[in-house]
């Protein structure tokens, strides 16, 4: 296993470097999509669950433990042969189940760290603000929520790079992520040691690198407080 | 100006105010003592419904403020609150701070909030400060930047709440001074405090709360010079020696 291995990494990323670029393009792709979207979702999720009315922040919390106490793998499963089947109005294709399933998973636990970044805000702020008369609303976007970001946005960056690797799950339906590429490969050379170690290189820089500008981040924040 | 009528409010299973009524008149200046945890914070707070009374009412200038689809906010304008940990905006500037309400009320435009913000900050000597960030200041100074940015939105009540128990003792009288000014400007105040020689000093009536009730009220001298009930006389000599 181990003999001529330099030689066999380098002739395989000579050969194939144009798939692993198309497979970390479409990882990162997917990651993003991923994330935008369960930010939207999520900030939803987040507002129904702090909502006062009982009913519908049970909803929000039946959502979210769900989600979490389920595979992701399952969730992908279901998106990609139920759910097509039951909505057949709507067009999916592998990448939108598979993008839908990676999403409403992220939603809810970007959920929670939005509905922790709020709460994480001290309630003198909100007092202060209705004190002098703000609505309910003015004091969530102008006094609350910028104060929530600085909360958030590390979180979400983690959530970023967890969703880096999560997206790996996609590769059970070929979508053409790194993990894809893996497989392409693997049935081309029939090799599987040395394509592994390229591909789990290539996940591994970009995790450690981007959490490494979240560190960063983080630590200008706290400078800044 | 403020009139309370049978406030009652609940905690849990604890009855923190136990109907309380009471009257104050515009111009007054109401110091509110009592040992900790008898419910003045509580009822302060009611005042602006920080705080929700289960029972009882509220008029605020002749308007019963605790009936149903009232719009708090409008009413909230006109009470100012200064509080025991300042809750300044960190994430404004210190100007930013303090035009925030009236321009998001639209009570004035940018340009005369901005005005009014330079006036106010030079009344406490903090014009220098007008654009750094609170976590720059010192807690006198960013308690005098919380009461200009409620005398920002021109209240006709000013609310405080211990506002000096957070500071260093060094810091205390700049902020007193400040509330003194304020006093003698003829602005109508209710004040949470444990400062007794501020108490005595500034007010024109006395509220001793015991237990959820106001157990004995008068004027500075009568309160703190010869006072009737038993446990304000226990309080008294307990803050006072
Ligand atoms: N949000 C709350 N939830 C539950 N209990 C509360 C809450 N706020 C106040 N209390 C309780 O109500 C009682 C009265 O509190 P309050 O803050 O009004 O007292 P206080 O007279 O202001 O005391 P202090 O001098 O310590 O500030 C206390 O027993 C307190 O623990
Ligand atoms: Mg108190």
């Amino acid at each position: 296993m181990w003999s001529g291995i330099g030689d066999k990494l380098v002739r395989i990323v000579a050969r194939y470097h144009g798939l692993f670029l198309e497979g970390i393009g479409m990882t990162l792709l997917l990651s993003a999509i991923t994330v935008l979207l369960g930010v939207v979702l999520g900030s939803f999720i987040a507002l129904l669950k702090m909502s006062k009315f009982r009913p519908v922040s049970w909803l929000a919390t039946i959502y979210i433990e769900i989600i979490r106490g389920t595979p992701l793998l399952l969730q992908l499963y279901f998106f990609y042969f139920v759910v097509p089947e039951a909505l057949k109005f709507i067009e999916f294709n592998k990448f939108t189940s598979v993008a839908a399933a990676l999403a409403l998973n992220s939603a809810a636990y970007i959920a929670e760290i939005i509905r922790g970044g709020i709460q994480s805000v001290d309630r003198g702020q909100t007092e202060a603000a209705r004190s002098l008369g703000l609505t309910s609303r003015q004091t969530m976007w102008e006094i609350v929520f910028p104060q929530a970001v600085k909360n958030i946005l590390p979180s979400l960056c983690n959530e970023f790079v967890m969703v880096i690797k999560e997206t790996s799950l996609a590769s059970t339906f070929f979508v053409g992520d790194l993990m894809t590429q893996f497989k392409t490969i693997q049935g081309i050379t029939y090799l599987s040691f040395e394509p592994l170690i390229v591909v789990g290189a290539i996940y591994f820089v970009m995790t450690f690198l981007l959490s490494k500008l979240v560190a960063a981040y983080e630590r200008r924040l706290k400078a800044s407080d | 100006m403020i009139r309370t009528e049978g406030l009652t409010k609940n905690f849990g299973g604890l009855r923190v105010l136990k109907g309380v009524s009471e009257h104050i008149k515009p111009n007054e200046v109401v110091s509110v003592i009592g040992p900790s945890g008898s419910g003045k914070s509580t009822f302060l707070r009611c005042l602006n419904l920080l705080e929700r009374p289960d029972a009882g009412s509220i008029y605020f200038e002749g308007v019963e403020i605790t009936r149903r689809g009232i719009d708090i906010d409008r009413h909230r304008q006109k009470m100012g609150m200064v509080f025991q940990l300042f809750n300044v905006f960190p994430h404004l500037t210190v100007e930013r701070n303090i035009t925030l309400a009236p321009v998001l009320s639209g009570k004035k435009t940018k340009a005369e909030a901005a005005e009014q913000a330079r006036v106010l900050l030079d009344r406490v000597g903090l014009l220098d400060k007008l654009d750094e960030h609170p976590n720059r200041l010192s807690g006198g100074q960013k308690q005098r930047l919380a009461i200009v940015r409620a005398l920002a939105m021109e209240p006709d009540v000013m609310l405080f709440d211990e506002p000096t128990s957070a500071l260093d003792p060094e810091m205390v009288g700049e902020v007193l001074q400040v509330i003194k000014g304020l006093v003698k400007s003829g602005m109508t105040t209710i004040i949470v405090t444990h400062e007794m020689g501020f108490a005595r000093e500034v007010s024109d009536r006395v509220l001793f709360m015991d237990d959820g009730v106001i157990a004995e009220q008068g004027t500075p001298e009568q309160i703190f010079g010869n006072p009737q009930n038993p446990r304000t006389k226990e309080f008294l000599s307990k803050v006072l020696y």
